[in-house]
């Protein structure tokens, strides 16, 4: 029995998510080998072969794995698929996106966004955005899985001594092409791996606003910025802020949700954080009923007295 | 070109669902069903592609239970042109790998030149038909689309992903998944309403498309969610700092 992980990276590096997805294919009870797909994605391979707990690395390079398009990278799992017993993607947009190809290519289902490994074939999921865990059994001789990184601590990224194969890529598909994208570039953590997030929501108002009173927040705390649904879709802020169900999972050490009501699409997102704190000034707002720590108050003078208070 | 969008019914994103206390699931009688809202932002822009001249036919599809003839005459409210019921019994958990192959017996039937479905239906959170439809039809794929402009037998999909933005080419035909910035479904009206209960609906059975839908995966319990224990208010921005520094210690 052995495990697939299927790695996140940018090429030169692993992404944190890929770990987390290690610690839940070693839950599974096999080895774990980790597949590196891209393109001159050396340095990410030797990255990979380094995590603590991996047995084997086959690292697949090939411009048309530049850009990890659903197609391309779908052939390469299915083209040595059958060695395994599971096979895992981090619940990322970009796992998200491969997992169910990869499945229905097989005729297996998918088990999307495990939480928990009950036993090799039984998992534990969160439904109808966390207001319900689910525990699933398949009966699919091989389980194709994405992992919710939250539900799942890191594997060390050092100590691990895997061997590297390099096997050649499958053809591009032709039938996807990459034309371009917008990445924004900031130095702040990652949003799904910070330790410390700040949140805003409608009540901040205007994009000018979100970024006036949160981002000299996020500085001082070194914190990742995250975003209500309404304040993304009012375009004060990016859509890949977005916290809720169907946008980041987050479970920082400490979420500061400022000016966000707290609709149950985003408690969904945020509600595993260790330490919550709320700062609305409805009394009423249904943040309060999950935050540690609820300050009743208007936004835009609270967050610049804790930020000078800081 | 027509265009395929398959719709689910699923319990209105404002009913908070409560667990069955005999942990067999959750309880959705007499709760409120509405159109999955990922899938309505599919019918949408499906609609506003047929009335750039882009489309000439829009059909809305949903697998599942007799009531899901409501949510395809809300789909023909917005604005598709036909329905297709693929009938399922209530008893039979109908599962993504068996809806992608419904589906796909479907677009064997009608030949579209674009599939368009939401990203995720808000009951299961699952997030893999549209992509298992896109493997099991070996088309291409875009998932998670902010924008789709179509030309010249392809479409440029503007995508949502982790870090922001990506734009695919992909040649049609093709599937292509909807993210929540894509478009604001219309209001349906009256009028459109009455007009939507004329409209053509078909109804097939799995067997009618030689479709196994048998689930492959069994659901052995559903619980509640570890509750947060309720916290505490502070009365400042002062008493606030010191509880993260020294109560809780996060900062």
């Amino acid at each position: 029995m052995t495990a697939l992980v299927i790695a996140e990276h940018d090429n030169a590096s692993i992404k944190v998510a890929t770990l987390n997805t290690v610690t839940a294919a070693a839950a599974c009870g096999g080895d774990v080998h980790i597949l590196v797909a891209g393109h001159h994605a050396a340095a990410a391979a030797a990255a990979a072969a380094q995590i603590a707990g991996v047995a084997k690395v086959i690292h697949v390079d090939s411009e048309s794995l530049a850009h990890a398009l659903a197609e391309n990278l779908a052939a390469e799992v299915l083209a040595i698929a059958a060695h395994y017993s599971h096979i895992l993607f981090p619940a990322t947009a970009a796992g998200k996106n491969v997992a169910p190809r990869v499945a229905a290519k097989l005729d297996v289902a998918q088990i999307s966004d495990i939480t928990q490994v009950a036993s090799p074939d039984t998992f534990e999921r969160p439904i109808y955005a966390g207001n319900a865990m689910a525990t699933v059994q398949s009966s699919d001789s091989i389980k194709v899985i994405t992992v919710r990184t939250t539900g799942f601590d890191a594997a060390a990224s050092s100590g691990g001594a895997a061997t590297v194969e390099t096997p050649a890529a499958q053809a591009d598909s032709g039938k996807s092409s990459f034309k371009g994208s917008e990445i924004a570039k900031n130095d702040r953590p990652e949003l799904t791996a910070a330790k410390i997030i700040v949140s805003g929501g409608r009540a901040l108002g205007s994009a000018e606003k979100f970024n006036e009173v949160m981002t000299p927040l996020a500085d001082k705390l070194g914190a990742a910025i995250g975003a209500s649904r309404a304040a993304v879709d009012a375009g004060y802020a990016a859509n890949d802020l977005q916290v809720g169900q169907t946008g980041k999972i987050v479970a920082p050490q400490l979420y500061i949700a400022c000016g966000i009501s707290g609709a149950i699409q985003h408690l969904a997102g945020m509600k595993d954080s260790k330490v919550i704190v709320a700062i609305n000034k409805d009394p009423e707002a249904p943040i309060f009923s999950v935050a540690d720590f609820g300050l009743e108050a208007d936004l835009f003078t609270a967050v610049p007295e804790l930020v000078r208070s800081l | 070109m027509k265009i395929l969008v398959p719709v689910k019914r699923v319990v209105d994103y404002n009913v908070k669902v409560r667990v069955k206390s005999d942990g067999t699931g959750v309880d959705i009688a007499n709760v409120k069903m509405s159109m999955n809202p990922f899938d309505e932002i599919a019918i949408e822009e499906a609609v506003r592609l047929r009335e750039k001249g882009v489309a000439t036919e829009v059909i809305a599809v949903s697998c599942g239970v007799t009531q899901c003839q409501e949510t395809l005459r809300t789909a023909m409210a917005i604005g598709a042109d036909r329905g297709i019921l693929v009938e399922t019994p209530a008893d039979v958990d109908l599962q993504p790998l068996a809806v992608a192959k419904l589906l796909k017996a479907l677009i064997d039937k009608e030949q579209p030149g674009l599939i368009i479905l939401g990203k995720q239906a808000i009951d299961d959170d699952c997030n893999q038909t549209g992509q298992m439809l896109a493997a099991l039809a070996d088309l291409p794929q875009a998932t998670y689309a902010s924008k789709i402009e179509v030309a010249d037998g392809r479409a440029s999909v503007t995508r949502e992903i982790d870090g922001g933005l990506e734009i695919l080419s992909i040649s049609l035909p093709a599937v292509v998944t909807t993210d929540l910035r894509l478009n604001e479904p219309r209001y349906v009206t009256l009028p459109n309403i009455m007009k939507a209960k004329k409209k053509q609906l078909d109804t097939f059975k799995p067997e009618d498309l030689g479709v196994d839908i048998t689930p492959r995966i069994k659901t052995l319990k559903v619980a509640e969610p570890a509750k947060r224990s309720a916290g505490i208010k502070v009365p400042d921005v002062a008493a606030l700092v010191d509880k993260l520094k020294n109560v809780a210690k996060v900062i």
